[in-house]
């Protein structure tokens, strides 16, 4: 730990102002800030003690709370893999785990080396520190694309979300969309086929380094289609319980991170506890689903049962992680209720109604990003108001 | 019986080194000065010269753009020092004490507000808004008196009350003839001359801290509205009034809480405004070096050193570890159980009522906001303070007035500062607010 805090300190004249490496500061600044904690202290005029909670502990917990699901889907990939192969009883648990670990890790790579990159540069060129905002979205990028998506797609889409969604709008905390779902509707607007429909997209299919099982061709392409994709079908009659019990542990086919609605609940309860997520938010998604998911089983529009929804696809997730995002949320307390019951009640309907969205989570999600500020707009305006016809009647006194 | 407000919304920081309340009393120093800047939006006009003979009471400067109001030397001397920094600026105009106290008469009979203006005293009264020093033009609607600081450390007003109860009574009796007075009491303050002060509206509020900040008090009693202004008064300073009052002398005698972790024994002593800080604290402290040491408390108080002087209204001198040689190892995922803090990644919530040593490092780097409603889970009044915040930082002056920025000073960010998680400087980004806004408005 000492050696450490000397290493950095003899860097220290390297990459200050006019030294030799200054174009590496804010790499070396990122390090440092994350083995050390700032020795710095508050400045004359400001508060003398400060809470030692800071954005790198409140993006660390975001992470750890997503490892239960990651984890899973790691292990998902793999059973996904044997069962497509015919081959389950001959695969093992750490066979299957070690086969998704490492379908998936490259993505993880990718995605933060491109992101972080990104990061690093314009934190550079801006002479500020580097916000720790892409640890999160670099981690949930992964989790949210179809495990055979190709690593080239991957880097576009992540260097397109950074820089379009979020730094040319200032940065962490500045950004109106979200950047991990900016990056997968970039991928599913630019490159359809290797993001939604039919079976190759959601199951890896050949083995790596030795690990997992070839899969045939002509192995009956639906079963490789997630649950939601089979309800899109004209032939839907509704799920068996096997599906729906499935769903919740999260055995189907989908996205990397999304399947077990059990470890995004793990998830959920540290997101909650911690107090980084509003449970405001997150109730509401579900509660405005499942009145949606009511409706529309009642009004005949669709087989599914309204709970279901809520188990399915990415909805547990994308209220879990995605729409209690601080950032791009509502920041009224009023608003966060609205913006959750919309997000549900969008999700459902795109789902239900528009054939061509098996999902809706994301174009949901996506929607009221843009419309959290007017949500929140209303709720200040009301407060301007209250203040105004204060200020009047005290004049008419 | 009076009116009792109930606050939920704030925070109580268990800070270690709470004041005993024992008063001792403290030698005379020997060098006193005033400092202009501890009264905000003040123009500064010096009065005296270097070498002149000062009584207590006699004024040392006056504020330029009103220059019936005038701020009084503590002690009898000669005026050794005239200190201007950069572009002349006024710094402190500094006072080597003779040791008599000799102070001026003032006669007591006439108008209130002349004669705190006469002594020197109305400079201690505060206008909202833009929480600076009040313009006697001004015609305010009432006075607003906290009897409590509920920040961590802070001084305790009962035991500076102990014994100047008449004095307390005289000061409120004398403001009242001036504007209607409200007095903020705290649900734990017992003493008889608070809850049953005469000639003021007395107001109990029970709740965490910002409820001790008049600004609080202001807005759930009655809010200010565009067009118009309150006065403050800290609560130790209606005893100088009374003083004034009573004796027809100008006595700037605080009993302050020197307290704080750092402390070997924290307790009271009676000091006198402008003292130099070294005669307070010297042989009083734990260590010397990677100490810091607060004119005020730790939340809204002003880093100094021994070279500074007491604030005008500081209640106490706090003293706290830098802690910029701490190195902590990993901070964003170690436990850290010693390490206080409001979010549940900590281990505060499991510790109840424990005492914590918290030093003065920042703890993370400034970032943009990034947490939502943190801020008003500790601000007790109907202003969306995150809101509030970055209309200021956007300059947007017509949304700052909408959003209620006349409503607030710098300390009711105090709590928010502590707990910004993007390690926004709040009471530092308000306080130019109000600066540039009074420019404006000007």
């Amino acid at each position: 730990m000492k050696a450490l805090r000397k290493l950095f300190d003899k860097m220290k004249p390297y990459v200050g102002e006019g030294g030799k490496y200054h174009a590496f500061r804010s790499l070396v600044d990122g390090f440092e800030t994350f083995a050390f904690v700032p020795n710095k202290t508050s400045r004359k005029g400001s508060v003398n003690i400060h809470d030692a909670i800071d954005s790198k502990r409140i993006m660390s917990f975001v992470v750890i709370a997503l490892l239960p699901a990651l984890f899973f889907g790691m292990y998902n990939v793999g059973y996904q893999n044997a069962l497509a192969a015919g081959q389950l009883a001959n695969a093992s648990f750490w066979g299957m785990f070690w086969y998704g670990f490492l379908a998936v890790l490259p993505k993880i790579i990718v995605s933060y080396v491109v992101g972080l990159g990104i990061e690093f540069v314009v934190a550079q060129w801006k002479g500020e520190e580097i916000q720790e905002g892409f640890l999160v979205s670099g981690i949930i990028i992964p989790m949210i694309v179809p495990v055979t998506c190709p690593l080239w797609m991957l880097a576009i889409a992540v260097a397109f979300s950074v820089i379009l969604a979020k730094e040319i709008f200032g940065g962490t905390g500045m950004n109106i969309f979200n950047p991990a779902l900016i990056t997968r509707a970039f991928l599913f607007f630019s490159y359809p086929s290797s993001m939604t429909g039919d079976c190759t997209v959601w199951v890896k299919s050949h083995t790596i380094c030795g690990l997992g099982f070839n899969v045939p061709d002509g192995v009956d392409a639906l079963s490789a289609a997630t649950p939601l994709g089979d309800a899109a079908t004209s032939t839907f009659q509704g799920f068996d319980c096997q599906t729906i019990h499935d769903a919740i542990t999260g055995f189907i086919p989908g996205s990397v991170g999304e399947t077990s609605v059990i470890a995004i609940a793990i998830g959920a309860v540290i997101l909650l506890w911690t107090g980084v997520a509003s449970w405001k938010t997150m109730l509401s998604v579900f509660v405005g689903g499942a009145l949606t998911g009511w409706l529309m089983q009642a009004l005949g529009l669709t087989h599914i049962v309204w709970w279901e929804h809520l188990v399915l696809g990415g909805f547990a997730f994308g209220a879990v992680f995605m729409a209690t995002d601080p950032v791009t949320s509502c920041r009224t307390e009023g608003g966060k209720y609205i913006y959750g019951l919309l997000i549900g009640f969008i999700a459902v309907l795109v789902r239900v109604l528009n054939p061509g969205f098996p999902e809706g989570m994301m174009l949901a999600i996506l929607l009221l990003n843009l419309f959290s500020s007017l949500i929140d707009y209303c709720f200040v305006e009301n407060n301007i108001k209250k203040r105004a016809k204060r200020a009047a009647r005290a004049i008419n006194k | 019986m009076a009116k009792v407000i109930k606050l939920r919304k704030g925070l109580n920081i268990n800070l270690k080194g709470v004041a005993a309340p024992e008063v001792a009393s403290l030698p005379l120093a020997s060098e006193f000065a005033l400092v202009p800047d501890d009264f905000p939006g003040l123009k500064p006009k010096v009065l005296v010269r270097e070498g002149d003979e000062v009584k207590v009471g006699d004024a040392l400067f006056a504020d330029k753009l009103h220059q019936e109001v005038r701020f009084p030397s503590p002690v009898s001397g000669t005026v050794s020092l005239v200190e201007r920094g950069d572009r002349r600026k006024l710094l402190s105009v500094r006072v080597k004490p003779d040791g008599k106290q000799t102070a001026r008469e003032f006669d007591t009979g006439g108008d209130v507000k002349s004669l705190l203006l006469e002594s020197g005293l109305f400079g201690f009264f505060r206008s909202r808004p833009y929480d600076v020093t009040a313009n006697p033009e001004d015609k305010p609607k009432a006075i607003f008196v906290s009897a409590f600081n509920s920040m961590c450390l802070a001084q305790d007003f009962e035991v500076a009350l102990k014994g100047q109860e008449k004095e307390f009574q005289a000061g409120i009796a004398a403001l009242a003839k001036m504007a209607k007075v409200h007095l903020g009491v705290s649900a734990e303050q017992q003493s008889k001359a608070l809850l049953m002060a005469r000639g003021c509206e007395v107001t109990v509020f029970d709740g965490p801290a910002p409820a001790g900040n008049v600004g609080v008090q202001i807005n759930h009693i009655d809010p200010i509205n565009k067009g118009e202004v309150v006065w403050t008064m800290g609560a130790e300073e209606v005893i100088f009034v009374g003083r004034l009052m009573l004796t027809g002398k100008v006595d700037l005698t605080r009993v302050i809480a020197l307290a704080g972790s750092e402390v070997d024994a924290p307790q009271y002593y009676k000091a006198l405004i402008g003292q130099k800080i070294s005669s307070i604290v010297d042989g009083k402290l734990k260590a010397t070096e990677h100490v810091r040491l607060i004119n005020g408390n730790p939340m809204t108080g002003v880093k100094t050193t021994g070279d500074g002087f007491l604030a005008a209204h500081a209640t106490e001198v706090c003293a706290i570890p830098e802690g910029d040689n701490a190195d902590e190892f990993l901070g964003w995922i170690m436990p850290r159980f010693s390490t206080f803090s409001t979010h549940r990644s900590y281990w505060s919530w499991l510790m109840g009522n424990k005492e914590y040593d918290i030093d003065a490092r920042v703890k993370g780097g400034e970032r943009h906001m990034i947490m939502s409603g943190e801020y008003d889970k500790v601000f007790p009044m109907d202003i969306y303070a995150g809101y509030l915040v970055k209309a200021i930082i956007t300059g947007d002056i017509d949304r700052q007035e909408a959003l209620g920025i006349y409503e607030v000073a710098p300390e009711d960010f105090a709590v928010a500062e502590f707990v910004c998680s993007s390690k926004l400087e709040l009471q530092r980004i308000v306080r130019q607010g109000l600066d540039t806004l009074r420019k404006e408005n000007a």
